[in-house]
């Protein structure tokens, strides 16, 4: 296990999510913007992503040896336009331009280096792809970064995210990482009840993928999941989270797909959060 | 035309370590050379356009010019969002090589036709869009879009397509090739139906027409000049392709000429809707559309009747 200094003392990642909790909240209802739910279910896996697991610098975002990250299921950008701004990519006036006429960022991520953003989604199917081409080339030039790429579980409807799976399996791309959140939910409904998935793990399993089953809420799973050293497979690590994880009348949903909180709901929301 | 595209490829190819090639799963005996130049730099991807496209994407946002290969619907049409989002949108270095445009596999039917490729490819940002007209162009397409940054669209003929050129000729990309000068008509015409106009020219010089032709063997960025050049020096202007009369050369050429006031006589001549049973070879096809010399000639001397009547 790859435990951090301190180990079991999560206090730091915690305290992290709070803070890009509380930014996705006011990042939303400030501009009446749509997806928190969504949002808040892959807050600790990008917290321990861009705190303990991925090589990057705010410093040099362009560097060539650099990790990726690729957000596939895009329309959750407010958790990682707060999670970049935590992490020094961007400022608070970065923030400010979110979802405004004239602004910066849109409601789904477009490509900015700069920024920290690998690639502009938003469309859902495609990040997997995309991963795939990025490792390939890593390979190619023995170069040592890691590609992960965050998934939706409704996103895996989509047919091409298969052909990606195949890809990857039969190429042996070991520094390709899949992590699917997966909340359970799509855009109108349970994902049982629309497209059902199950087994998930058997269908990544049986694609030639190496697969983790994990909390996606817990730090300890997450360590040890995103710490695991590269085996002769691609890995899928799979997250059962919560849409609206965080904020009690969000949790588990569907209305936080789509509203923003009002007035009242955001001071509530936010006094759940807390200080 | 095929061959000796990828020929020139494979010569790039050899020495350029950041070179890729991916298909998706067709090109019989076309990539065997390259397989051997180029070792752990190709990539038969599957039957998966759309992830062919994110991994050409993935690579080029990595470094590498990727050059992505299918039939031309396949490659355009299954994979169109990929292309718009991952290819377009991210101006990625990616050269999209379609083979078989119009009615290229003519028996093996419509869903093999590549009729609205040139249409959905010219309307993506960033886009390049490149249809070369016999072997010699396709060569000197192959060497200058390696330096070319962008995505680019490339539509090739099969096998077997006569030349339209001696030997190579001043081949630009966005530079469009007078084949022949004339007076009161001129032809525009791309890629297979350079051949055919050229055909047509000499049978309407029998006529007592003396027409222009003009090789568009780049729909975008297109080159307005040499458009804007023949509008003011002709009164009688057509296009010609082997693709729909909707949104391909005829209508690029109409948006300038309309734009700029042209006041003469124009008419689009290529595929007016999908065929219906379209059983025939290529050549049959196209002559059931007017797309050989004599019926693109009688189309001329009809347009030139109404034009003057």
């Amino acid at each position: 296990m790859n435990k951090p200094k301190g180990a079991d003392d999560f206090s730091r990642y915690e305290r992290i999510s709070r803070n890009i909790r509380k930014t996705i909240l006011d990042t939303v209802h400030r501009t009446k913007s749509p997806h928190v739910g969504p949002s808040f279910s892959i807050v600790e896996a990008l917290t321990a992503l861009y705190f303990r697991f991925l090589r990057i610098s705010p410093e040099t975002p362009g560097d060539p040896e650099r990790d990726r990250f690729i957000l596939s299921k895009g329309h959750a950008c407010p958790a990682l336009y707060a999670t970049l701004a935590e992490r020094g990519f961007m400022t608070v006036e970065d923030l400010q331009k979110f979802a405004v006429n004239g602004g910066a960022l849109e409601q789904h991520p477009n490509i900015d280096i700069g920024r920290g953003i690998e690639l502009s989604t938003g469309s859902l199917g495609h990040g997997l792809s995309v991963g795939a081409g990025m490792a390939l080339a890593a390979k190619a030039a023995a170069k040592r970064y890691r590609v992960y790429v965050m998934l939706g579980d409704g996103e895996l409807n989509e047919g091409s995210v298969w052909e990606a799976v195949m890809f990857g399996a039969h190429h042996r791309l070991t520094n390709l990482v899949a992590i699917v959140d997966q909340n359970g939910a799509q855009a109108l409904g349970d994902t049982k009840d629309i497209l059902d998935l199950d087994p998930l793990g058997d269908k990544w399993r049986s694609f030639g993928w190496d697969v983790v089953e994990i909390d996606g809420h817990d730090f300890a799973q997450l360590f040890s999941a995103l710490g695991l050293e590269a085996c002769g497979r691609p890995r899928v690590i799979i997250l059962r989270t919560i849409k609206g994880k965080g904020v009690s009348f969000m949790e588990n949903e569907l209305l936080w797909h789509y509203r923003p909180p009002d007035e009242i709901e955001y001071r509530l929301a936010m006094k759940e959060l807390g200080p | 035309m095929r061959n000796a595209f990828f020929k020139a490829l494979e010569e790039s190819a050899g020495g350029n370590e950041d070179i890729f090639i991916l298909t998706a799963d067709l090109g019989f005996k076309l990539f065997d050379d390259i397989k051997r130049s180029c070792p752990g730099r190709f990539y038969d991807v599957g039957i998966a356009e759309a992830n062919m496209i994110g991994i050409a994407a993935g690579l080029s946002l990595c470094g590498k010019d990727v050059y992505c290969y299918s039939i031309a619907p396949f490659l355009v049409m299954r994979a169109y969002e990929q292309i718009r989002i991952d290819a377009a949108y991210h101006n990625s270095n990616i050269k999209l090589v379609g083979v078989g445009g119009g009615f290229t596999y003519g028996l093996e039917g419509f869903t093999h036709f590549g009729l609205e490729d040139l249409s959905l490819m010219r309307s993506l940002p960033n886009m390049t869009v490149v249809v070369p007209a016999d072997a010699f162009e396709a060569r000197c397409l192959a060497i200058a879009c390696s330096g070319h940054r962008g995505p680019m669209y490339i539509r090739l003929g099969r096998a077997g397509d006569p030349a339209v050129h001696r030997s190579s000729p001043d081949f630009r990309i966005g530079k469009a090739i007078v084949m022949s000068e004339g007076k009161g008509v001129a032809i525009f015409a791309t890629g297979s139906m350079v051949h055919t106009a050229m055909e047509a020219v000499r049978l309407l010089k029998t006529k007592g027409i003396d027409a222009t032709l003009v090789n568009v063997h780049t729909l975008k960025p297109l080159d307005i000049e040499a458009i804007k050049w023949a509008a003011l020096d002709h009164d009688v202007i057509f296009s010609l392709e082997e693709h729909s009369v909707n949104g391909g050369l005829g209508t690029a050429i109409a948006e300038v000429i309309s734009e700029m006031g042209y006041s003469g006589f124009f008419r689009r001549i290529g595929i007016e809707d999908a065929p219906r049973r379209p059983v025939g070879d290529a050549f049959h096809l196209r002559e059931r559309h007017g797309l050989t010399a004599e019926g693109v000639s009688d189309a001329v001397l009809k347009a030139l009747e109404e034009a003057y009547l």
